[in-house]
C-alpha cells in the first residue's frame, strides 16, 4: 500500500472564512487535514466538541472510536499514524482523561510518530483554581511532546489547530497536545484555515551540505569494512528504494535498529537484520569490525550502541539524520549530513562507487552460519517455544495477499518477533521502541486496523503486557475489526525474570504472572479464541485464525523459561554477547554485570 | 568551561517553563539563566550560561533550537563581547567602616544607592568576576542580603550575532485574523 506522507490529504473544505463554534472548528480542522478517524474518550470538559461531532459522525465525515482508556487513544491514534504516514489524532476530556494519556503520548514521542492530541480544559475562569477534574495539561505532557498549546482565545483557535498538524507532521515528526478550554469550545468566532504557517524558530527541513555530502561519499568509497546502520528515519522519509540501491551499488551489508526492521528486505543476503541487546552475534560483530559506519535516521540509542566508548571504535562514523540535535548527542560523527533522506540519499547515491568487499562479506557470511547452525529454530522440539511460534506466524502470515501488519508489545516476544519474523518491508512491524511500553500491541493494532480494514493485522503480545489494556477487547469488537490477537503466554513476566535469572541469581520477585483464560475472556467480547501447547497445534490454529473473518485470539502456552538470546548485558559492549546456548546447555553468565 | 549562550524566543505563556523544563529534563548544567525584553516587540531574550565541555554547549544550543518558540539561537563564546552582571548587596556598617566601604565602591566604579545608620547598599555593575571581587572585599563588613541578576551580553559592534531570521513579522499569519489576535502591542 502506498504510503501517503506529509501532504495532508486533500479535504476540498476550502470554503473562506465561516461563523463557527470553537467546537466546530475543532472537527472543521480534522476534515482540511483529511482526518477521518479520531479515537477518544468524552467527558465534562469536552462534552461540547462531542456534542458537535453528531453532525460530522451523522453523515460520515468522522468516525469516533470510542476507547476504554485514555492511554489507548494515544495508542490507536499511534497505530494509525504508522501503518498510514499521516497524522493520528485523538481525543479526550480534561483532568483524568488527559493525564491518562501521557503515555500513549510519550511512546509516540519517543519513537517519532506523528500525533495530535485534543484535551477539553475546564473554563477559563476556573483556570488555576484546582477546578474538578482540572490539571495542568500544558505543563504534565511538555517533556513528552513536541509542542502543546493552552487555547484561551478563540480567536487563536483555527491558527493553533493548523500549527499543530503542521509541527506534529512536518519535519522529525512528533507529539502536538492542544488544551481546549470548555468555554472556547462553546463560543462562536470566524473560522479560516488559509492562512500560511509563519514559525520562526521551527526548522524541519533544515538544508543539508553538499560539501558533507562529497565528505560522506569520499569516506565510504575508501573503505574495506563499510556497514550501514538503518534506523526508523528510513521508513518516515519513504527512501527503503535508495537505501537498496546505496546497498546494491556499492555491496555494504545492513543492520538495523528495532524500528528500521524491514528497510532492507530480510531475505536480502546484504541484510545482517537488527543489531544492538538482541541482535545477532554476527551483526553486532560487523558492527564491532567495521571501518566506516554509515548510520542512517537513527539516534544511536543505548540498545543499539551498548557500551558508548567500544561501540565501533575502530570505525568512521558518518551520519545521516535529519534532526540536528542527534548528531552528536551520543556519537560524535567524523562526517554529518543534516537533512532529509528523502533529499541526501538521492544526492550521495551517484557519488558513490560500485564496490563488492567480497572478503568483508564472506567473514559476516561465515559467522552468520556459525549463528544458524547454533540457533534454537534449527533443532526439533517437543515442547512450545515461542520462536517457533513466530517462525510459523511468519510462514503463515507469508501465503496471504493481503497487507501484513504486525504489532507488538514489549519484551521477550517483542525480540524473538524481530530475530525469527522475517520482514520483507519497511513499516510492517509496529511497536514501541523507545519507551518500551508494555500494553502498547492491542491497542496499536486496532489504529492500523482502523486506518486499513482489509489488512491482515497481528497483534502479538506477552501475557504481561496484554493484561495491561486488554479491556480494548471491547473497543476491537464495538468496531468489528479483525484483529488477530496472538499471546505469548509463558506465566511470567519474561524479560524481567531473564534478567532476574541472569544478574539476580534467579531470585523472581514480582514476575511471575497469573492469567485468566484468555479464550473465555475474549469469549466474553464474543470473539473466538482457541488455546495452543503444543507445536503440531501451531499451524492448524494460524489457519484457523486467518479463516476466521473478524478478530480471533490464541493464547499460546509456551515453555515458561526460554530466554532471548544473544544478549548484550546493559553497560557492556556489543560484542561482549551472551551466545545461544547449545541444545540441553544450560549457560550460566560471568561477563559484565548491567551498570544500570 | 563556561559558555556564554542567547536565545530569542516568542514572548508566549509558559516560553520560560519549555526552556528551562528542556534544561532540567536533559540534565544540563546551566550557571544563570536571565530573561528580558529584546529591542523586537514579542520577542524575549535569554543569556545563558553553561559551564561543560564544548560537546554539551553544542547539545544545549540544538536542542534550544528545537524548542519551537525559541526563534533563535547564538553561541557567542568565542565572541567579542560586553559580558556585564549588576548586584545589589546590602553591607551592614558602623560609623567606623562606613567610609572604607564607600572608598571600596568607588574603586570598583559602583555606586551607593541606599544608606541608613545600620547599613547601606552598594549597587556594582561588571563582569561577574569583578562583581564576585568585590562581594569578597564587602563579606569581612557583613553582607545582610544581595540579589545578582546574572549574566547578560551583548557583542560588540560588527560582532552582532548573525540572525538569520529576523524575527519582526511573527504575527502575519495571525494579522490575517481581522488583526486582533494578539492586541495591538507589536
Amino acid at each position: 500500500m502506498a504510503i501517503a506522507k506529509r501532504e495532508p490529504a486533500d479535504s476540498g473544505y476550502d470554503l473562506g472564512p465561516q461563523e463557527f463554534s470553537g467546537s466546530q472548528m475543532i472537527w472543521e480542522s480534522f476534515l482540511r487535514e483529511g482526518v477521518h478517524v479520531v479515537f477518544g474518550h468524552p467527558g465534562g470538559a469536552i462534552l461540547p466538541a462531542y456534542d458537535a461531532l453528531a453532525e460530522y459522525e451523522a453523515d460520515g465525515r468522522i468516525h469516533h472510536v470510542l476507547v476504554r482508556h485514555e492511554q489507548c487513544a494515544a495508542h490507536m491514534a499511534d497505530g494509525f499514524a504508522r501503518a498510514t504516514g499521516q497524522v493520528g489524532v485523538c481525543i479526550v476530556t480534561s483532568g483524568p482523561g488527559a493525564t491518562n494519556l501521557v503515555t500513549g503520548l510519550a511512546t509516540a514521542q519517543m519513537d517519532s510518530v506523528p500525533v495530535v492530541a485534543i484535551t477539553g480544559q475546564v473554563p477559563t475562569n476556573l483556570l488555576g483554581t484546582d477546578a474538578f477534574q482540572e490539571s495542568d495539561v500544558v505543563g504534565v505532557t511538555q517533556p513528552v511532546c513536541k509542542h502543546n498549546y493552552l487555547v484561551t482565545d478563540i480567536a487563536e483557535l483555527p491558527l493553533v489547530m493548523k500549527e499543530a498538524f503542521y509541527i506534529a507532521r512536518e519535519g522529525r515528526p512528533g507529539v502536538v497536545l492542544v488544551d481546549i478550554c470548555k468555554d472556547v469550545q462553546n463560543e462562536i468566532g470566524t473560522f479560516r484555515y488559509d492562512f500560511d504557517i509563519n514559525l520562526p524558530g521551527f526548522e524541519p527541513w533544515p538544508e543539508y551540505s553538499k560539501e558533507a555530502v562529497q565528505e560522506a561519499a569520499d569516506l565510504l568509497n575508501e573503505a574495506e569494512r563499510p556497514l550501514i546502520l538503518a534506523g526508523h528515519g528510513i521508513h518516515l522519509s519513504n527512501t527503503s528504494e535508495e537505501l537498496l540501491q546505496l546497498v546494491e551499488k556499492a555491496g555494504i551489508p545492513v543492520v538495523t535498529t528495532l524500528l528500521g526492521t524491514g528497510n532492507i528486505p530480510e531475505t536480502h543476503p546484504l541484510s545482517l537484520g537488527m543489531g544492538g541487546m538482541h541482535g545477532e552475534a554476527f551483526a553486532n560483530r560487523a558492527v564491532q569490525g567495521c571501518d566506516v559506519l554509515l548510520a542512517m535516521g537513527m539516534r544511536f540509542d543505548d540498545r543499539i550502541t551498548g557500551r558508548l566508548d567500544r561501540f565501533a571504535a575502530d570505525a568512521k562514523i558518518i551520519h545521516f539524520e535529519l534532526d540536528r540535535a542527534e548528531v552528536g548527542k551520543n556519537i560524535v560523527p567524523d562526517v554529518a549530513v543534516v537533512g532529509d533522506l528523502a533529499e541526501t540519499l538521492p544526492a550521495y547515491l551517484p557519488l558513490i562507487e560500485d564496490r563488492r568487499h567480497k572478503e568483508w562479506v564472506d567473514t559476516l557470511n561465515e559467522w552468520r552460519g556459525e549463528t544458524e547452525e547454533a540457533d534454537i529454530i534449527q533443532f526439533e522440539v517437543e515442547e512450545l517455544i515461542p520462536p517457533y511460534v513466530i517462525r510459523q506466524l511468519w510462514h503463515a502470515t507469508e501465503k496471504t495477499d493481503k497487507r501484513v501488519i504486525v504489532v507488538t508489545d514489549v519484551g521477550q516476544h517483542q525480540m524473538w518477533e524481530s530475530q525469527y519474523y522475517i520482514h520483507e518491508q519497511a513499516g510492517m512491524l509496529l511497536t514501541s521502541g523507545g519507551l518500551g511500553t508494555m500494553g502498547y500491541a492491542l491497542p496499536a493494532a486496532l489504529g492500523a486496523q482502523m486506518s486499513d480494514p482489509e489488512a491482515l493485522v497481528w497483534c502479538v503480545a506477552g501475557d504481561g503486557g496484554f493484561q495491561m489494556t486488554l479491556q480494548e477487547l471491547a473497543t476491537i469488537q464495538q468496531e468489528k475489526m479483525p484483529v488477530k490477537i496472538a499471546i505469548i503466554n509463558n506465566g511470567f513476566l519474561g524479560m524481567v525474570r531473564q534478567w532476574q535469572q541472569i544478574f539476580y541469581d534467579k531470585r523472581y520477585v514480582g514476575t511471575p504472572i497469573l492469567s485468566p483464560d484468555y479464550v473465555k475472556l475474549a469469549g466474553a467480547y464474543d470473539i473466538p479464541g482457541a488455546v495452543v501447547s503444543h507445536p503440531s497445534e501451531v499451524v492448524p490454529v494460524l489457519e484457523l485464525a486467518h479463516a476466521t473473518e473478524g478478530p480471533f485470539l490464541v493464547d499460546f502456552q509456551v515453555k515458561e523459561e526460554v530466554n532471548v538470546y544473544p544478549m548484550v548485558a546493559p553497560g557492556a559492549a556489543v560484542d561482549e554477547l551472551i551466545r545461544r546456548p547449545k541444545p540441553g546447555m544450560v549457560q550460566g553468565y560471568s561477563g559484565v554485570q548491567p551498570s544500570w | 568551561m563556561q559558555y556564554t549562550l542567547v536565545a530569542w524566543m516568542r514572548d508566549k505563556p509558559g516560553v520560560l517553563n519549555r526552556v528551562s523544563g528542556m534544561l532540567r529534563r536533559r540534565n544540563f548544567n546551566i550557571d544563570s539563566l536571565q530573561v528580558s525584553h529584546s529591542e523586537t516587540p514579542g520577542i524575549s531574550r535569554m543569556t545563558f550560561v553553561v559551564d561543560g565541555d564544548e560537546r554539551v554547549a553544542d547539545q544545549v544550543v540544538k536542542q534550544l533550537r528545537k524548542v519551537v518558540d525559541v526563534t533563535a539561537v547564538e553561541d557567542i563564546t568565542n565572541r567579542l563581547a560586553i559580558l556585564r552582571e549588576l548586584a545589589l548587596i546590602r553591607v551592614r556598617t558602623t560609623p567606623e567602616t562606613r567610609s572604607e566601604i564607600m572608598q571600596f565602591a568607588e574603586i570598583y566604579r559602583a555606586q551607593i544607592v541606599d544608606v541608613n545608620s545600620e547599613n547601606l547598599v552598594v549597587q556594582a555593575v561588571g563582569t561577574e568576576d569583578k562583581v564576585d571581587s568585590l562581594i569578597e572585599l564587602l563579606r569581612p563588613f557583613g553582607i545582610d542580603e544581595m540579589v545578582r541578576t546574572g549574566r547578560v551580553a551583548l557583542c560588540r559592534g560588527d560582532e552582532r550575532p548573525r540572525r538569520k531570521k529576523q524575527p519582526t513579522s511573527i504575527f502575519k499569519a495571525a494579522a490575517s485574523l481581522n488583526g486582533s489576535l494578539h492586541g495591538d502591542d507589536e
